[in-house]
Parts: structure tokens; C-alpha cells; sequence
């Protein structure tokens, strides 16, 4: 039997900065998870990685990690994601402080 | 300490320059990420978690005031203010934007550093004993030799594209501190009737499959070196399978092919190779030396040290943890350990890193060293000047007084940084370092040697690790593997599993088991933990790491 589909955001790292990326449903490229698109179906979100990989001067290595409906919005499943979403665990870098100017 | 000549300096320029156009040509979408990832990695920039990392070598972990501070000026202009020391004495900065790193790469190259050859399947930054030059154990010298194999490696033909990475390490005193048994290479200079020369281990190496080098030549008279050294990486070039990521290293390649066989062919390549060498490279090491000639020694008398020592129990205990033997009359070695309790293991800060800069120049022969433990070291130190150094280090939050301790902890980034990593290192050493804190019991403990990495590729060394720790992915749950009886000196030995790994809040736990049964089991207070466990085996500890099966066994 095939696995289930899980939800799914298109995510990758931005090519200038490196941080973090998520892609948004309206194609805009988010450093926030819960503003990021949630994919329920599994043929769309192929579709979507293709989109992400065709914006090779704006990202690199996109790729589809899984996540779950949040309250806020879309949110990691993985710990892998979790730091990702947030930043290191050590000092009070990247996302962690940059969301607050947000 | 080696200066760069014209030739390297027009070197490095050409190098930036073609870099700062491939940057440029990514940017603006003539190059794909495809075409540039190798490119980046030649001039070591990583994409790691959260942000690219530089990495930049430091030759055999020595670097000079000027060096040091200009590592400082890049942290605070183009970094978050800070930089992280590795265990291959390289430096990493977690977070340079891509468009700067020509601009960083061009302010390391007006201090004669860089970053090529720190990725790659090519020979990497050559290591070695942090203590080179200055120790009392010492034979020789390794950096002039470590010097000449960096020249030689650097950009050499033959060797860009080896099966995998490769890494050599040298040390000239018969305690190891630079773990020689786990590199690709580890070279030893041994003395024989009068003559110096090189002990040559080849296939040693952590990662997957961990495995101590075996001696492929007792003796290689200095001259023989560097032909000896090309063939060897000749034959592993011809030998090492490129079908198999995890089977390129050179331990593979001896192990399938039996160190006699190499050694056979390593001869018969070295019959060919060493004409062609023609004494160039002894001329060559010779005007090396020159430039490691010892530092012009002062005789100062030491009676602000011995009054200080006398009436100051934290200088004195300073002093007894982080002061070595130097082979000088009235000098001294210094570690200032990067590891206060609760910090990251190998951080510094810009201005810690100025600190250090100063005390070099005003204080020890302008001379600093990385050491693979991701500590700073001052290694030529008047005693008089060391209760100022104390101080200084104080202030700056950098005398804790804790080298070879419990504390002293090496971690790798590992999940807050590293993008191949399957869980976190860091807050790990930072919790055992303050509960140890906390528990007042370090001192009591006396040696002992905790090495974490977080995944199997074992940048942390913990295969090598009293204690060692493995961050694991287990089902989607960071879980720690304990390994136990490792050591990465001359008797180096591969530590052995202990049993299931422990999640995240157990693991210190049971690091405090294992330490609360190595006191109970020590003969006396001077018995190492190593000591222990080689006396008595791993039965005890396991007792204590598990305690329910114990029970259930003895039931
Ligand atoms: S051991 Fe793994 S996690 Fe740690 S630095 Fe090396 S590759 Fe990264």
C-alpha cells in the first residue's frame, strides 16, 4: 500500500543570506514557517518544488520537509525543522531575533 | 613563523579575484548552484543550516597577533561578532552573506590566511601538535615539515580530485596532542641513531568507520619525506574507490588491500618518484626552518610569579590546570580554554580575540595556537608575565581554569549549525560543563577527556573520547550514544558502545552516573577515569549507565 501523502511545505535556503526559506502560496519567499503554504496534495506539491526550482537566482536546494497545521499557521515536524524555524539553540541568532523586527 | 612570499601572495590575489567574478557571475544568474557549489567549496563556503559558513585554515593551528586580530575585524564587520575554533584548527564563521565573502576573503589575504583546501576531496589543512616548538617532550619542530607538506599539497596537481578528503597531521614529540593515529596520514618524528626522521601511519581515521592508523614505515629519513608522502597518496589516488562515498577514505582502501600490499606498491611508486625530487624540497625545508627558529628567549627572574602563585589560590589553581612545561628555563606554556562553563565549546569573541592578540604581542614572542581540543594557546610565555596574562584573561572571561578537565569539552557544531548533522552537540557540553560546575566536583574528578559530536561523520572525535558522545536521530528524537574508553594519544584506542543511546534530558544523567561510579571504583584519587576503566573494564560502567538491567540481571 503507498504512504500516505503528509502535509508538506516547499522550503530552501536563500541565496544571498542563506537563512532560511519558506515559499508562500502567493509565490513570495518567507523567512517565517507560518506564513509558509501548507500542501495538502501531493501532486501539487511536486508542482510547487518544480516552481521553487525554477527560481534558481533567488534560493538554493529547495526541497519539500514535512509539517502539520498549527494554530499560527504551518509548523515543523521534524527537530530538524524546528531549529531550522528557529535558529541555534546556543545564542539568540538569526530567526530568533530577526522575527521580532518583523 | 612563516611569512608568505611574493609568489604565494600573487597567488592568493589571483585566487580571490577569480573567486569575487564566480560570486559575482552567481548572483546575477549566469552561474546555477550546480556550477558554483564547487567552486564555492574550492575556497571553503559552505551552506550550512542556517547561513554559509566560511572555513579558514590555520596551518598547524599557528598564527600571529596581527592574524589573530584581523580574525577579530572579520567577525565584527561581516559575522555576528564571533568565531568558532574547530578541531582541525581551522576557524569558522557561522554567518557571512554571500556577497561579502570575496570582500573576507581579501582582509584574510592581507594577513596571509585563506580558505582553500578546507573542503574538497584534496589534502586538507595539515595539523599538528599545538605545543610544536615550545614543549619539553619535543624531538623536533613538526611545523617547518607540516609547512613544507602544506606547500606541496596546495593546489598540487595530481591531488584535486583524490577519492575523498584527505588529512594529515604531524607530531615531533612522543606524546601525541595532535591524535596522528586517527588521520589519513599521522607522521611522528622519531629519533634513530642521531638522525630525525618520520614514522609514518597511514589509514587511521573516525567517521563511520573508525580505525587507528597503521605504521606503514618505521623510519623515513627526512629527505625520503615528501616522495614518500606523494607516493603514498599516489597509490590511495590509483586505489580508492570513487564507486562508494563511504568506502573512499584511505582506511578503507588499507584495509581492503592489506597495509603489506600498500607498503609493496607505496615502494615501488617511491622508486620512481624520488629522482624527480632532486633535493629541491630539502632546500625548500631548510628555508622553512629559518622562519621557525625558537623565539629570542629572555632571562628574566620569575619572583612576581612565585609571590603571585604563594598568596593567590586562583591563580595557583590557574597556573596547575593551564600551565604546561616548556623546554626553556623559566618559561611557559598557556592554554586559555574557550570552555567556560555554560559557553560554547571553540567560540570566541572579537574581543576575546583581541585580548589574546595583545597578550601574544606584549607578553610571548607575538605567537598564538589553536589547538584541536578548540582551545587558544600562548605557547611562549615568560613565567614572570603570567600573573599579568592571568589578570587580562580574566577580565575577559577567558581564565577559566579547566584544560584537560570534565569542562573541557569538544563539540562539534552539530544540529545548531551543521547541515549533516542528526542532532544538537552544543547544549549538550554546556549542560555536563555547568551541572559539573554546579556539582563542584571537577577538580576531583582530575582528567578527563568528554568529545560529542552530532552525527557519525565524528568531527567531535568522540570515538576517541574518555567519554565519548554521539548525537543520533532516532525516529525523529535526538538520542545520544555513549561510547567509553577511547583516547587519541600515542596509545590511541577506539572507544567502545555502551549500550542504547539516552534522549536529550537523560544524557547528562548518566554521564553523572558514570562519573559518581568511576569515583567509587578509583584505586586513589590519582587513578584517571581511563586508568579505571582500562583496570576494570566496561562491566562497571555499564552497571551504572543502566541501572534497571543491572538489577534485572542480578535478579
Ligand atoms: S560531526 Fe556531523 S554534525 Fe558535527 S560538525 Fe561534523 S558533520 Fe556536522
Amino acid at each position: 500500500m503507498p504512504r500516505a501523502f503528509t502535509p508538506k511545505v516547499v522550503t530552501a535556503n536563500a541565496l544571498l543570506e542563506g537563512d532560511v526559506v519558506y515559499l508562500t502560496e502567493d509565490d513570495r519567499w518567507t523567512r517565517q514557517l507560518t506564513e509558509a503554504e501548507l500542501i495538502e496534495d501531493e501532486a501539487h506539491a511536486q508542482l510547487r518544488l518544480l516552481d521553487a526550482e525554477m527560481r534558481p537566482g533567488q534560493v538554493v536546494g529547495p526541497y519539500l520537509a514535512d509539517a502539520v497545521a498549527g494554530p499560527d499557521g504551518p509548523a515543523p515536524v521534524h527537530f530538524r525543522e524546528t531549529f531550522r524555524a528557529t535558529g541555534p539553540s546556543n545564542y539568540a541568532h538569526g530567526k530568533q531575533v530577526e522575527s521580532k523586527n518583523v | 613563523m612563516y611569512r608568505y612570499t611574493d609568489f604565494d601572495a600573487a597567488f592568493l590575489a589571483e585566487r580571490n579575484a577569480q573567486f569575487r567574478a564566480q560570486v559575482a557571475r552567481r548572483i546575477d544568474g549566469s552561474l546555477t548552484e550546480e556550477e558554483f557549489k564547487p567552486l564555492r567549496l574550492m575556497n571553503g563556503l559552505y551552506l550550512q543550516l542556517h547561513a554559509y559558513m566560511l572555513r579558514v585554515a590555520i596551518p598547524y593551528g599557528t598564527l600571529n597577533s596581527a592574524q589573530m586580530r584581523q580574525l577579530a575585524m572579520i567577525a565584527e564587520r561581516w559575522d555576528k561578532g564571533y568565531g568558532h575554533f574547530t578541531t582541525r584548527q581551522n576557524i569558522q564563521f557561522n554567518w557571512p552573506k554571500l556577497a561579502d565573502v570575496p570582500d573576507m576573503l581579501d582582509a584574510l589575504a592581507e594577513v596571509g590566511m585563506h580558505a582553500i583546501q578546507t573542503s574538497g576531496n584534496t589534502i586538507r589543512n595539515v595539523t599538528a601538535d599545538h605545543f610544536a616548538g615550545a614543549a619539553a617532550d619535543e624531538i623536533a619542530d613538526p611545523r617547518p615539515v607540516a609547512e613544507l607538506i602544506r606547500q606541496w599539497s596546495t593546489d598540487h596537481p595530481e591531488f584535486q580530485f583524490l577519492p575523498r578528503k584527505f588529512k594529515v597531521a604531524v607530531t615531533g614529540a612522543p606524546n601525541d596532542r595532535a591524535v596522528t593515529a586517527a588521520h589519513d596520514i599521522g607522521l611522528r618524528i622519531v629519533a634513530r641513531d642521531g638522525q630525525i626522521g618520520y614514522r609514518v601511519l597511514v589509514g587511521g581515521g573516525l567517521g563511520r568507520t573508525p580505525m587507528i592508523g597503521k605504521v606503514l614505515a618505521d623510519f623515513v629519513p627526512g629527505e625520503d619525506l615528501l616522495p614518500y608522502l606523494e607516493s603514498v597518496v599516489a597509490v590511495y589516488n590509483l586505489l580508492g574507490r570513487r564507486d562508494n562515498k563511504y568506502k573512499a577514505r584511505i582506511k578503507i582502501t588499507v584495509h581492503e588491500t592489506g597495509i603489506d600490499e600498500i607498503r609493496n606498491m607505496v615502494g615501488d611508486e617511491f622508486a620512481m618518484r624520488k629522482a624527480a625530487f632532486a633535493g629541491i624540497d630539502q632546500r625548500m625545508l631548510s628555508e622553512i626552518e629559518s622562519h621557525f627558529a625558537p623565539p629570542a628567549y629572555e632571562t628574566g627572574g620569575t619572583e612576581s610569579f612565585d609571590i603571585t602563585y604563594a598568596i593567590n589560590p586562583a591563580f595557583r589553581a590557574f597556573v596547575d590546570t593551564n600551565v604546561d612545561k616548556h623546554r626553556q628555563e623559566g618559561y611557559a606554556i598557556v592554554s586559555v580554554s574557550l570552555k567556560a562553563h555554560g559557553a560554547t565549546p571553540g567560540d570566541a569573541t572579537a574581543e576575546q580575540m583581541r585580548v589574546m592578540a595583545d597578550l601574544a604581542e606584549t607578553y610571548a614572542h607575538d605567537e598564538l595556537r589553536i589547538s584541536h581540543e578548540q582551545n587558544v594557546i600562548l605557547p611562549h610565555v615568560p613565567r614572570r608575565h603570567l600573573p599579568r596574562i592571568y589578570a587580562a584573561l580574566r577580565r575577559a572571561g577567558l581564565a577559566t581554569a579547566n584544560i584537560g578537565l570534565i569542562s573541557d569539552i569538544i563539540a562539534c557544531p552539530g544540529m545548531d549549525y551543521c547541515a549533516l548533522a542528526t542532532a544538537r552537540s552544543i547544549p549538550i557540553a554546556q549542560e555536563i560543563a555547568t551541572r559539573f560546575e554546579a556539582l563542584k566536583l571537577e577538580q576531583d574528578i582530575g582528567p578527563l577527556k568528554i568529545k560529542i559530536s552530532g552525527c557519525i561523520n565524528a568531527c567531535g572525535h568522540h570515538h576517541v573520547g574518555h567519554i565519548g558522545i554521539l548525537g543520533l536521530d532516532r525516529a525523529g528524537v535526538e538520542n545520544y550514544q555513549i561510547t567509553l574508553g577511547g583516547d587519541g594519544t600515542e596509545e590511541a584506542t577506539i572507544g567502545e558502545r555502551a549500550g542504547p543511546g539516552f534522549g536529550a534530558e537523560d544524557i547528562v544523567p548518566a554521564i553523572e552516573r558514570l562519573v559518581h561510579a568511576y569515583l567509587d571504583l578509583r584505586d586513589d584519587p590519582e587513578e584517571t577515569f581511563l586508568q579505571t576503566y582500562r583496570r576494570l573494564g566496561i562491566a562497571p560502567f555499564k552497571a551504572a549507565l543502566y541501572p534497571a538491567e543491572a538489577k534485572a540481571d542480578a535478579a
